[in-house]
C-alpha cells in the first residue's frame, strides 16, 4: 500500500509542478508550491512507512491476519459492484428508479428478507427522498431519462 | 432580561421550537449541516419581523449542531465538519450498545457549552471583539498549525501514517482553482468536476459512510446487528447524573470552543478538534480515547456549541463572520436592514440581546427535543443490519449529491469510500485527512498572505507575539507524542 501511495505522491508532485512552485516576486509562493511540498511530505512518509514495514516495526507488518476476511470477500465485492451499478444507472434511469432497484437487491437477495418488507423499504425510500429533497428543500435530484415522468408531480406539489 | 422577554414572546418561542426541530432533522442527515439548513430556509424568514427571522435561523443553527452529533454517533458519519470529532468516541460507544449514553452526553455537554458561551458573550462581548481583530494572517496560520499539532496526538503511535493522512487531506483541499492566482490546479484527467474542488463532505461521507459500512459488513459476516442498544427512562437519568464525571472535559471544551469560535474564519470545527485533543492529553486515561470514552464526546460537543455562539461575536460586533453559517446569517441581517458593527449594540440593542437570549432558549429546546427523540434514534439502531446498511448507503449518496448537485461528487464518494476502507485495514488514521481538507484552504491562504507580507521570511510566524506564542504551543504539542514514544522506549530498555 505504501508503495502505491508513494507512486501517487510522485504523481501529485508532478501534477502540482504544472503551476509555479517557487517564489514569484510581488505574488509570493507560486500556486503549485503548497500542494507540491505537501506531496513531497507524503512521499517522505511513504518511504518511512515502507522502512518500518521492512523492519517489522509497525503492528500491521507483524500481523498474520488476512487483508480481508475470506468469508466477507465475496459480500464486499458484491456490495461495491452493486453500488457502482447503482451510481452508473442514476445517469440513465435517474435516482428514483436506481435507489429502489439497489434496495430491492440488498434487502431481498443479500438480506434474504420477505418480499413484502423488501418492497416496502424499496418504495418508501424514494418517496420520502422525493418529498424531503424536491418538495421541502427544493433540491432537485438527478432523474436521467425519467425526468418527464415527474412533471405531473411538480404540477401537483409545487 | 430584556432579551429573554423578547425570546419568550409566543411567536419567537414558536419559531425557536420549529427551527430547532427542523435543524435537528437537517443536521442528522449525512451531508446536510447547519450551513445548508440556514441557507435553504433564509428566504422563509422574510415572512416574519427581523428579530423573529434571526431567532428562527439561530434555532436552526443550534438544532443542526445537535443533529450533527446524532448522525456521528448513530451512523458513524459526521453530518457536518463540526461533528467529526464526535464520531471518534461516539461511534465506538454506539457499537458497544451505549448509544443512549453517547447521545445524552452529547446533549448535556452541548447544553453546558451553550450556557458557558452565552455567559461569556454577555460579560465580555466588546473587549473580546478587539482581541479577535488583532488576528492577522500569521496568527490564523499559527492557529491552523496548532489544530494540526493536536491531530498528531489523535492518530495513535504510527506518526508517519498520521502525517501522511494530514498531507493527503491538505493536498486534496488544494484541488480546484488556485485561491490567489485563480489558475486551475490538480485537475485530474481534465474532468470538469474537479474545478470546484473536493468538498470536505465528499471525503467525510466516503470514508465514514461507505468505508465504515464496508468495514462493518466485513466484521459482521455472521449477521450480527450493528448495535444492541437499549433504552429506558431510568437510564436517561443515570446518564444525566453521569455527566458530572466528564464535567472537566465539558468545561474545558466550552471555554476553548468559545475562544476559538470568536476568531474570524476559525469557527467551530478547529474548536471541537482542539477540545478533543486537549481532553485526550489532559485525561488520566488517554488510551481509552477513540474506543468509547464519554469525555471524547463531551469535549468536542461542548466546544462546537460554545464556538457557534462565539462565532456570532465577530459577526455582530465587527461584521466579520466566524463560520460559513454566520456568513449567511450576516447576509440575512444586511437584507433585513441591520448593519453589523459596534453601533449595532447601541442602535438595535433589543435585536442583539433578543438574539443572544433566543440562542440560549434554542439551546434548551434543542436539548429537550433531542432527549425526547432518543427512543426513536435507538429504534433505528435495532433494525436488522441488512436493512440499515442499504439505507445508509443510499443516504450517503443522496446526501453527498445534495450540497453541490454534481454526480462527479457521488463517484468520488464511492472511490474515497473504497480507498478509505482499504487504508483503514492497514491502520492509516483517516480522521486527520478529513480535518485537513476542512482547514486546508484557510491554512494555505493565511500562510501565503503572511509570507507575502514578510517577503518570504518564515520568522513572521514567530516574531508577532500572539502568533509566536501559538506557534510554540503547537511545536510542543507536535513533539509531545515523539517524547512519549522516546520515554516508553527508555522505560522498555530499562526493564
Amino acid at each position: 500500500m505504501a508503495l502505491v501511495l508513494g507512486v501517487l505522491s510522485v504523481y501529485l508532485m508532478v501534477k502540482s509542478a504544472e503551476l509555479p512552485i517557487g517564489w514569484i516576486p510581488d505574488e509570493g509562493p507560486g500556486g503549485g508550491a503548497f500542494p507540491f511540498w505537501l506531496s513531497a511530505g507524503m512521499l517522505a512518509c511513504c518511504v518511512c512507512i515502507t522502512f518500518r514495514w521492512l523492519l517489522r516495526r509497525s503492528p500491521v507488518s507483524r500481523s498474520a491476519e488476512p487483508y480481508v476476511i475470506p468469508a466477507a470477500r465475496a459480500t464486499i465485492m458484491a456490495v461495491i459492484v452493486a453500488l457502482t451499478l447503482m451510481i452508473g444507472s442514476i445517469h440513465i434511469i435517474g435516482i428514483y428508479f436506481a435507489i429502489p432497484l439497489f434496495l430491492l437487491y440488498y434487502v431481498r437477495i443479500v438480506g434474504r428478507h420477505s418480499w413484502l418488507l423488501s418492497l416496502g423499504v424499496s418504495v418508501s425510500a424514494p418517496v420520502i427522498s422525493f418529498f424531503f429533497f424536491e418538495i421541502a428543500l427544493l433540491i432537485t435530484l438527478p432523474k436521467g431519462y425519467s425526468e418527464p415522468l415527474f412533471y405531473p408531480l411538480y404540477d401537483i406539489f409545487l | 432580561m430584556q432579551g429573554f422577554s423578547i425570546a419568550l414572546e409566543p411567536l419567537n418561542l414558536a419559531l425557536v421550537v420549529f427551527g430547532c426541530a427542523l435543524g435537528l432533522f437537517i443536521g442528522a442527515m449525512p451531508g446536510l449541516g447547519s450551513v445548508n439548513g440556514v441557507a435553504i430556509l433564509l428566504p422563509m424568514t422574510f415572512l416574519v419581523p427581523p428579530t423573529g427571522a434571526i431567532i428562527f435561523l439561530a434555532a436552526i443553527y443550534y438544532g443542526a449542531m445537535y443533529g450533527g452529533a446524532i448522525s456521528s454517533i448513530m451512523l458513524g458519519i459526521p453530518g457536518a465538519s463540526t461533528a467529526v470529532a464526535t464520531t471518534f468516541d461516539g461511534r465506538p460507544l454506539a457499537l458497544a450498545g451505549k448509544a443512549d449514553q453517547a447521545l445524552i452526553t452529547a446533549a448535556g455537554a452541548s447544553f453546558i457549552g451553550g450556557t458557558v458561551s452565552v455567559i461569556l458573550f454577555t460579560l465580555f462581548a466588546p473587549p473580546l471583539a478587539e482581541v479577535a481583530l488583532a488576528f492577522g494572517s500569521a496568527e490564523e496560520f499559527a492557529l491552523m498549525m496548532l489544530a494540526f499539532a493536536t491531530f498528531i496526538g489523535l492518530g495513535g503511535d504510527d506518526i508517519p501514517k498520521t502525517l501522511f493522512s494530514i498531507f493527503i487531506g491538505l493536498v486534496l483541499s488544494a484541488v480546484g482553482l488556485d485561491i490567489i492566482s485563480g489558475e486551475p490546479r490538480l485537475i485530474f484527467g481534465d474532468l470538469p468536476g474537479f474545478f470546484h474542488g473536493i468538498h470536505f463532505l465528499v471525503l467525510a461521507i466516503g470514508i465514514y459512510g461507505i468505508g465504515e459500512m464496508l468495514w462493518t459488513i466485513e466484521s459482521n459476516t455472521d449477521g450480527v446487528k450493528v448495535s444492541q442498544a437499549s433504552f429506558g427512562v431510568r437510564r436517561i437519568f443515570a446518564h444525566l447524573k453521569g455527566l458530572k464525571n466528564s464535567l472537566k472535559a465539558t468545561l474545558m471544551g466550552s471555554f476553548l470552543g468559545y475562544f476559538v469560535g470568536i476568531l474570524p474564519a476559525a469557527g467551530a470545527t478547529p474548536g471541537s478538534i482542539m477540545a478533543y485533543g486537549m481532553a485526550k492529553t489532559m485525561s488520566n486515561d488517554p488510551e481509552s480515547f477513540g474506543k468509547g470514552n464519554v469525555e471524547g464526546i463531551a469535549a468536542p460537543e461542548s466546544a462546537n456549541n460554545s464556538a457557534s455562539t462565539g462565532s456570532m461575536l465577530p459577526m455582530l460586533t465587527l461584521g466579520i463572520p466566524g463560520s460559513p453559517t454566520t456568513a449567511i446569517l450576516l447576509g440575512g441581517m444586511v437584507i433585513w436592514g441591520l448593519e453589523p458593527g459596534p453601533m449595532l449594540f447601541v442602535e438595535h440593542e433589543e435585536f442583539v440581546w433578543g438574539l443572544i437570549a433566543s440562542l440560549y432558549v434554542a439551546n434548551l429546546v434543542a436539548m429537550l427535543i433531542n432527549l425526547a427523540f432518543i427512543p426513536a434514534f435507538i429504534a433505528v439502531l435495532r433494525m436488522p443490519f441488512t436493512i440499515l446498511a442499504p439505507i445508509i448507503f443510499v443516504l450517503c449518496l443522496v446526501g453527498g449529491y445534495a450540497p453541490t448537485q454534481n454526480m462527479h461528487d457521488v463517484w468520488l464518494i464511492l472511490i474515497f469510500g473504497v480507498a478509505g476502507y482499504l487504508m483503514r485495514k492497514l491502520d492509516y488514521p483517516l480522521a486527520p485527512a478529513v480535518l485537513a481538507i476542512v482547514l486546508g484552504p484557510l491554512a494555505e491562504t493565511s500562510m501565503r498572505q503572511a509570507l507575502l507580507m514578510s517577503d518570504g521570511s518564515l520568522m513572521i510566524f514567530f516574531e508577532r507575539p500572539i502568533s509566536g506564542m501559538i506557534m510554540w504551543i503547537a511545536i510542543v504539542l507536535f513533539l509531545l507524542p515523539l517524547i512519549k514514544i522516546y520515554r516508553a522506549k527508555i522505560a522498555k530498555n530499562k526493564n
